[in-house]
């Protein structure tokens, strides 16, 4: 069976960067549909919630970071399980200054325009490792 | 003196919830009280971070009070929070006081609507409630 691919944001609350990387995600999943994408709380990592870890364990986890602090790869990684891709969305933010959210939960236009981006950034990941590239 | 000390701060720790729709109520609810309804009196402890190992954010759970925020019954936050710092001073469980108010819950995990909001000002005033609690007991 075809592995799906887990995507995880580190949901950080006190920043932009937290909300953008979920919304990416979301537009993701809602892309490419939830037989081949998904996501689950990130937290239950931390539980020992064994449906969550399971699905953790038994496809290709990407994660997605508000900032160098890797916050979700390293939750991911404490379950011993190694991430195929780790994205980071401050490298989107650097790549596109001239766009800056208007709140932390409230993105705005500029907020969604960096979304998208990430969402494209996410997809090609998705494709490179479903053509088995590592 | 001792018995005069009163927290000066309390430490809000919202669940991640990415896969439910409660998950992003938290975080709106959160982020009222701590920028609109109790900005001077609560900082966010932010959950991934206290999870993978910071200590600044586990030894501020320690020191302060703190009201755990989760969306469903699998409390992860209060859960990690009793794990790694020590028991919260309050467990607020979205699912739990939506079902007892009789509020229905958010339809998208994307996108809330204007229909969400009472159940944002909800939780954000419940929250609150428990804020006052702590900050006048101590």
């Amino acid at each position: 069976m075809k592995k799906k691919m887990v995507i995880l944001p580190c949901s950080v609350i006190g920043k932009a960067y937290g909300e953008m990387g979920r919304q990416a995600i979301y537009e993701l999943i809602e892309d490419l549909g939830e037989e081949q994408a998904t996501t689950t709380c990130l937290a239950r990592l931390m539980i020992d919630d064994p449906e969550t870890k399971g699905l953790v364990h038994e496809n290709l986890v990407i994660t997605v970071d508000g900032c160098a602090r890797d916050c979700a790869r390293k939750n991911v990684e404490f379950t011993g399980k190694t991430v195929s891709s780790a994205l980071r969305v401050i490298d989107v933010f650097k790549d596109n200054r001239d766009l800056k959210p208007e709140g932390i939960l409230e993105l705005g236009e500029p907020g969604f325009k960096l979304v998208h981006h990430l969402a494209r950034k996410l997809r090609e990941e998705v494709d490179r490792l479903n053509r088995g590239e590592a | 003196m001792l018995d005069q000390f009163k927290p000066l701060k309390v430490g809000i720790i919202p669940c991640n919830g990415e896969e439910i729709c409660e998950g992003t109520l938290t975080r709106f609810a959160c982020r009222k009280v701590l920028d609109s309804l109790r900005p001077g009196d609560t900082v966010t402890i932010c959950l991934p971070l206290f999870i993978a190992g910071d200590k600044g954010e586990q030894n501020f759970a320690k020191t302060f009070p703190t009201i755990t925020v989760d969306g469903g019954e699998k409390r992860c936050s209060q859960k990690s929070t009793e794990r790694l710092s020590g028991r919260p001073r309050y467990a607020v469980v979205i699912s739990e006081l939506l079902k007892e108010k009789g509020v229905e819950p958010p339809s998208s995990r994307r996108k809330l609507t204007a229909q969400d909001q009472t159940a944002i000002d909800l939780v954000a005033e419940d929250i609150v409630k428990k804020v006052d609690e702590i900050l006048e007991k101590g």
